[in-house]
């Protein structure tokens, strides 16, 4: 754990109930600057919406989310679900907090999507150039009528730097869907590079992809993390990905966390193998 | 490399698309001067007059359907706030009692008449343009006030939605109780129309009135276009391909949606200001929804997406409507002499399978996604391949 850096993102007893269900529960992690940090479990563990909660597509029910150090996300349970509630640290928070998507991005997180959200009418190029419209610093008046000529050059070639420096340019002026999966993967992290981030989340990068993409695609986010500066924050089903590159590891197993720890403290933690492998009932 | 970084209007196309545009209004200056409404050929004039009006309501309502992705159908409701705005802010005070017969006209007011008290007949031309740019800021601020809660619905709703606010808008025009300012049900007329627009020159008269509807309209597309092309254009087109994607991209939705719905409404504010020059009345029961109908046509034929098309889409349609196709009405059509047959309403019929063939066969329009500067484009590719 890099504890002499800054805490990138602290996530303090988070708790997503659906209804009746909670999908997440009190579930807390911190990332410190320039780390990768994995969050893993088997399938329904909880923890794209846990990935949502922290990205603003869902309010939490219960919690906190610093970001930088701004209290950026925080809830407790209101209205309905004040008398539904199922989880814990019920009282504990009393804020109320529910920023946009856009505006957490604004603030320094960017994010890629499980199923690839590419702009799908448009080139490479283009995918990357529209991310950098967070950063303009024109209104609609001047850059309607040209008065941002010098902000528009500058984005453009940001834009194609980018592109160069994650390997695209080959392909810079094609419809963005017409590339090949794993180069769609690269693009999309691209695009949430163009947005500058502080923190990038990787929602299964490696989902879909042959052994050969997985390993590029390994090389790629260690490339990132350096080049960019960035921390980065990934969820994964891949194994091999998660143990090689993550410097921490956090286990959900039915919205609940079971484990954290370094990738050799989580290969030898029992509860993780229960839960990858199943545990027979009289055993 | 260093070269495709450059925008996309490099400057030596964008002078010669602005001596395009240059030349287009001076061959229709000159149509203006040649072509009388006695002669045969008066028809064109008509056609540009209207085609250009409704090509700018089509051009905006692409603004917001085709790039931006927002299935709205209020644009006859936008029109007709700029229709009356402009209609009433024109009627001269001489003909104002005569217009409000029933009412006591509120608003005594007139911008061309203001402004030629104090400037002489410059005055009048700044003071309907003064007039047109009120007409689509009432609609842009209506727009803005509808935006508020409906703009946070999505497709089918949204769609249904503005129909109705487009309805309401329509029915409180109509309203008694709004006579003095609306004249009730009653149409406007006797305001500052494009038939009697004028430009003096010593002892000579030049003929303006087809000139300046496609001079506004053209100055209009040329804002939009410029609009698309930037960085919130290519916004609303992230919105329109994935809205989830553009949130997490940082743009802010409810603003970019904001935008597009108001600037849109700007320009359709615009062109009922213009229909109502045109065709020199306003009244409400003009602006229903299937005129909402007849523009979102004109966008599907031209191609959602692209501008070009819309404003394509709309002079065909006018064209076809009004004038190509008239004889099916009238007894005559193509030298065939069939009274029998071509009788009142059969327009419509011939009218309706011909954009069902070309909905058949243009899947996507007439130019799809693409403008007309890409077929240029692409024939130059291919010519630099061919060379190779």
């Amino acid at each position: 754990m890099r504890k002499d850096k800054p805490c990138v993102l602290k996530v303090e007893d988070i708790t997503m109930q659906f209804g009746g269900v909670v999908a997440v529960n009190n579930f807390s992690m911190e990332e410190y600057e320039g780390e990768i940090v994995a969050i893993i479990g088997p399938n329904g563990a909880g923890k794209t919406t846990a990935f949502n909660v922290i990205t603003g597509v869902y309010a939490p029910t219960n919690g906190r989310v610093t970001f930088n150090g701004e209290r950026v996300i925080e809830n407790f349970p209101r209205g309905k679900m004040k008398k539904a509630y199922l989880g814990q640290n019920a009282g504990k928070y009393t804020g109320h907090l529910e920023p946009t998507p856009d505006r957490l991005t604004a603030l320094g997180m960017a994010r890629t999507f499980q199923n690839i959200r590419l702009w799908k009418s448009m080139t490479v190029f283009d995918n990357v150039l529209i991310a950098k419209h967070l950063k303009r610093t024109s209104n609609l008046f001047s850059a309607t009528f040209g008065g941002n000529r010098a902000e528009e050059q500058a984005q453009r070639e940001e834009a194609s730097a980018l592109i160069e420096t994650v390997g695209l340019a080959d392909v810079r002026d094609e419809l963005a869907t017409s590339l090949p999966y794993g180069k769609q993967r690269r693009l999309e992290i691209a695009r949430a590079l163009a947005t500058e981030p502080k923190l990038l989340l990787l929602d299964e990068p490696a989902a879909g992809m042959n052994p050969q993409e997985t390993v590029e695609l390994t090389r790629f986010i260690g490339e990132i993390r350096d080049q960019f500066h960035v921390s980065i924050l990934l969820i994964e089903h891949h194994m091999d990905l998660v143990m090689d590159i993550s410097e921490r590891i956090y286990v959900l197993d039915f919205g609940s966390m079971i484990a954290s720890g370094t990738p050799a403290e989580i290969q030898a933690n029992e509860k993780v193998i229960d839960a990858y492998l199943g545990v027979t009932d009289d055993a | 490399m260093k070269k495709q970084n450059e925008l996309p209007n490099s400057k030596q196309s964008s002078w010669v698309s602005f001596l395009l545009v240059l030349a287009f209004l001076a061959l229709v200056f000159y149509l203006d001067q040649i072509i009388k409404p006695t002669n045969k050929m008066y028809m064109l004039m008509t056609v540009l007059q209207k085609g250009s009006v409704y090509a700018l309501a089509a051009v905006s309502m692409n603004l917001l359907n085709g790039y931006t992705g927002l299935f709205s159908l209020g644009h006859a409701g936008f029109m007709l706030i700029g229709a009356y705005t402009y209609a009433i802010f024109t009627i001269p005070s001489s003909a104002r009692d005569t217009v409000y017969q029933y009412f006591d006209a509120a608003i005594r007011f007139s911008f061309p008449e203001a402004f030629s008290n104090v400037m002489g007949p410059a005055g009048t031309a700044l003071g309907v343009l003064v007039a047109v740019i009120l007409a689509g800021l009432l609609a842009a601020f209506f727009a803005y006030l509808i935006g508020l809660p409906v703009l946070r619905l999505k497709s089918d709703y949204l769609a249904i939605a503005t129909l109705g606010f487009a309805e309401i808008i329509r029915a409180v025009f109509q309203w008694q109780k709004l006579g003095p300012i609306t004249n009730g049900s009653n149409l406007l007329k006797s305001f500052a129309r494009t038939s009697k627009f004028k430009l003096e020159v010593g002892d000579t008269k030049l003929v303006l009135s087809t000139f300046v509807p496609v001079l506004i309209a053209t100055v209009s597309i040329i804002i939009i276009v410029k609009l698309v092309n930037s960085t919130y254009g290519r916004a609303f087109k992230a919105i329109r391909d994935d809205e989830v994607a553009a949130e997490a991209m940082g743009i802010n939705l409810a603003r970019h949606k904001m935008i597009s719905f108001t600037v849109s409404s700007f320009f359709a504010g615009v062109s009922g200001a213009m229909m109502a020059m045109v065709l020199s009345i306003a009244q409400a029961s003009n602006f229903k929804s299937a005129m909402t109908y007849e523009i979102l046509l004109m966008v599907v034929l031209g191609g959602i997406g692209s501008t070009s098309g819309s404003v394509i889409g709309s002079f065909l349609f006018v064209a076809a409507s009004e004038w190509w196709l008239r004889g099916l009405d009238s007894g005559t059509f193509l030298g065939i002499n069939a009274p029998g047959v071509f009788r009142n309403g059969f327009r419509l019929v011939v009218f309706s399978i011909i954009i069902m063939i070309v909905v058949l066969f243009f899947r996507k329009g007439i130019m799809g996604e693409r403008e007309i500067s890409d077929l240029f484009r692409s024939r130059k590719k291919k010519a630099k391949g061919a060379a190779q």
